[in-house]
């Protein structure tokens, strides 16, 4: 009872971020005080919200599980990947975006893309694909806190009641405090992040005996010591895997914070610290969940490994259904809750476990930024904003945060959670393939609204190809692909155990290459936007 | 300028080609400190590298243009105001 008691005091003091926010709002019927907390954030809010708007429940949890099943190539995998890719793509596009936004501005992607296009409904459809991508982070977002919330009260918290009390918290402080009070909160969280994440680190190594002689035995151990290292993760994959952090400029809200600093120079120490604290949050969650591969006195981490056995030696002979059931089983998402549980003393799970909140409540953001694109892409474009004037223009995206939030929580009551982690992956590749249209866009004067078209349309039939193809095909066990289709000995498409391959790359590669494709073919044969239009961007 | 853009272009291009690092694929071995296996260990430092070379960008390639544009414009509509 005790760790729930403090993350409940922790989800008050959120609250009160976000209700101070609204206070301390000195134009809150302005939309660009509401949406971007008037481009006036200084340096240190900038960074650590910014930063702290990528560490979602997925980033966090699924890391750590990611590593208990693979071992330590998830680090290199989706960490230091991203500690290259994210800060160079805020170097190049956020920066530019951000003073294209001060000097006509803009408010979200989609109204840089009509402008610099001349397009209006090609822009609706971009704001479409974007908001059906984004969504399911909103429901997993509720999903982890009604999960989090239960596993930390041992029970005593319903999944329901959990669930219900995240949604309500994160949608008052996004209600009233907007952009402000999101940004605040997510510095707030992302600092707790980073000083517990160190604390669980040394709790948990105590607790365990010390990591040295853990690694030992896990060096020692045949059926462990591939952990240690990358053979179960194929050279391919990982270099493909680079191609997933250029999704993060192209999320609505990551290129939506771009537009809050108050300075430019507020980039300078966000791009050059964001690697650094990538690794500080990662390291830790990567290295407990490859060691909790060596606890054995908790019974829930035995029961995953045991799944796991299971799935190797028995997993070709069995049912997809059953395999999948295994599979959920030896998950190992909530190993870090479960090292906490048994290591942490009461108080310190308390708060290590307000820190893992503070990952999970990462949704605030998204749902944000759905809210401002709602407002701005389509309350606005369509006359909304000229007939009832800015203040029913603000309402109306604070009444969406309601609506949104509600039907995020009923949704997550109902529905599986896989499918929604599934959803993700998608939406990840998803947005990486719509980078081309920001690099069109900000780098090249020959791009066109119809070259933005196509490969807008592109990646939203490659994201139903792939999810159809992953459902009718069911993955094998773990081991070799099943391979669909070949052409003259070499495997174009397979099903591997966690997605789908072609060539053996992962689907972003062909994603990312056919959109840009796609991007400069359609430019090239259409008409350009106005030279005069063209000028304010080059 | 040329020759500095190049330079800089070539060094994000060395620092990818650095992140695909095959040669400690499949070995845990040495553990550094006794318990970290050297790819993680070469992942953590791939990180610190990853930041210098964001700070040799912020240092020698920063689009301070962009920010000069956006004053002189604020201040051109603050004068017509």
């Amino acid at each position: 009872l005790i760790p729930a008691i403090v993350v409940f005091a922790y989800l008050a003091i959120v609250l009160y971020i976000g209700i101070f926010a609204f206070r301390r709002a000195k134009g809150r019927e302005k939309a660009e005080d509401y949406f971007l907390a008037n481009r006036s954030l200084g340096a240190f809010v900038f960074f650590f919200s910014l930063f702290g708007t990528n560490m979602t429940a997925f980033a966090i949890l699924g890391s750590s599980g990611h590593a208990f099943t693979n071992g330590i190539v998830t680090f290199g995998l989706m960490a230091s990947s991203s500690g290259l890719v994210i800060p160079l793509t805020i170097f190049l596009i956020g920066t530019r975006v951000w003073a294209l936004g001060k000097k006509h501005g803009f408010m979200t992607p989609v109204q840089m893309f009509r402008d610099r296009w001349e397009c209006g409904h090609i822009g609706t459809f971009i704001f479409a694909v974007q908001s059906v991508l984004l969504v399911p982070y909103i429901i997993i977002g509720i999903m982890g806190g009604g999960t989090t919330l239960n596993a930390i009260s041992g029970g005593w918290v319903p999944y329901w009641f959990g669930g219900a009390i995240v949604a309500m918290v994160v949608m008052s402080y996004v209600f009233f405090g907007g952009m402000r009070g999101t940004a605040w909160v997510n510095t707030f969280q992302t600092v707790l992040f980073l000083v517990f994440g160190a604390l669980a680190l040394v709790v948990i190594g105590v607790g365990m005996g010390g990591y040295r002689s853990a690694a030992q035995a896990m060096l020692a151990s045949p059926a462990l010591s591939a952990l240690l290292t990358r053979e179960r993760i194929s050279p391919l994959y990982f270099f493909s895997y680079t191609f997933i952090p250029l999704s993060a400029i192209a999320f609505p809200h990551i290129l939506i914070f771009c537009l809050t600093a108050e300075r430019m120079n507020h980039f300078k120490r966000t791009v050059i610290l964001y690697p650094l604290c990538i690794m500080a949050i990662w390291l830790p969650c990567v290295f407990l969940g490859v060691m909790a591969n060596r606890v054995t006195d908790v019974p829930q981490i035995r029961a995953k490994q045991e799944a796991r056995r299971m799935l190797a030696t028995q997993g070709r002979t069995m049912a997809p259904e059953a395999r999948d059931q295994l599979r959920e089983q030896a998950a190992g998402d909530d190993v870090i809750l479960r090292l906490l549980e048994r290591y942490a003393p009461f108080w310190l799970a308390g708060l290590l476990g307000a820190g893992i909140m503070a990952a999970v409540m990462a949704s605030d953001s998204q749902i944000l930024a759905l809210s401002t694109m709602f407002t701005e892409d389509v309350f606005a474009f369509y006359g909304g904003k000229r007939r009832f004037g800015e203040a029913v223009q603000v309402l109306t995206g604070r009444i969406f945060i309601v609506l949104i939030t509600i039907f995020a929580y009923a949704v997550a009551l109902r529905a599986p959670e896989t499918i929604f982690e599934l959803a993700i992956q998608y939406a990840f590749s998803g947005f990486a393939a719509l980078s081309p249209l920001l690099v069109a866009a900000l780098f090249w004067k020959g791009s066109t609204k119809w070259g933005a078209l196509a490969s807008t349309v592109w990646v939203a039939l490659a994201v139903i190809a792939v999810a159809l193809f992953q459902s009718a095909v069911p993955a094998p066990a773990p081991g070799p692909p099943t391979v669909i289709w070949s052409l003259g000995g070499t495997e174009v498409l397979s099903r591997t155990p966690g997605g789908t391959a072609v060539f053996g790359f992962m689907p972003v590669v062909p994603m990312v290459i056919v959109s840009a494709l796609l991007m400069v073919a359609f430019s090239l044969v259409t008409r350009k936007p106005a030279a005069k239009t063209i000028a304010k961007y080059f | 300028m040329i020759m500095k853009r190049t330079l800089l272009v070539i060094a994000v291009i060395a620092v990818y080609g650095l992140h695909q690092d095959f040669w400690f694929w499949r070995t845990a071995h040495p553990l550094v400190f006794g318990f970290i296996p050297i790819g993680l260990f070469y992942h953590a430092c791939f990180s610190v590298a990853a930041s210098l070379l964001m700070w040799l960008l912020v240092k020698f390639a920063w689009p301070s243009h962009l920010e000069r544009e956006v004053e002189q414009q604020t201040s051109t509509e603050e004068r017509a105001s």
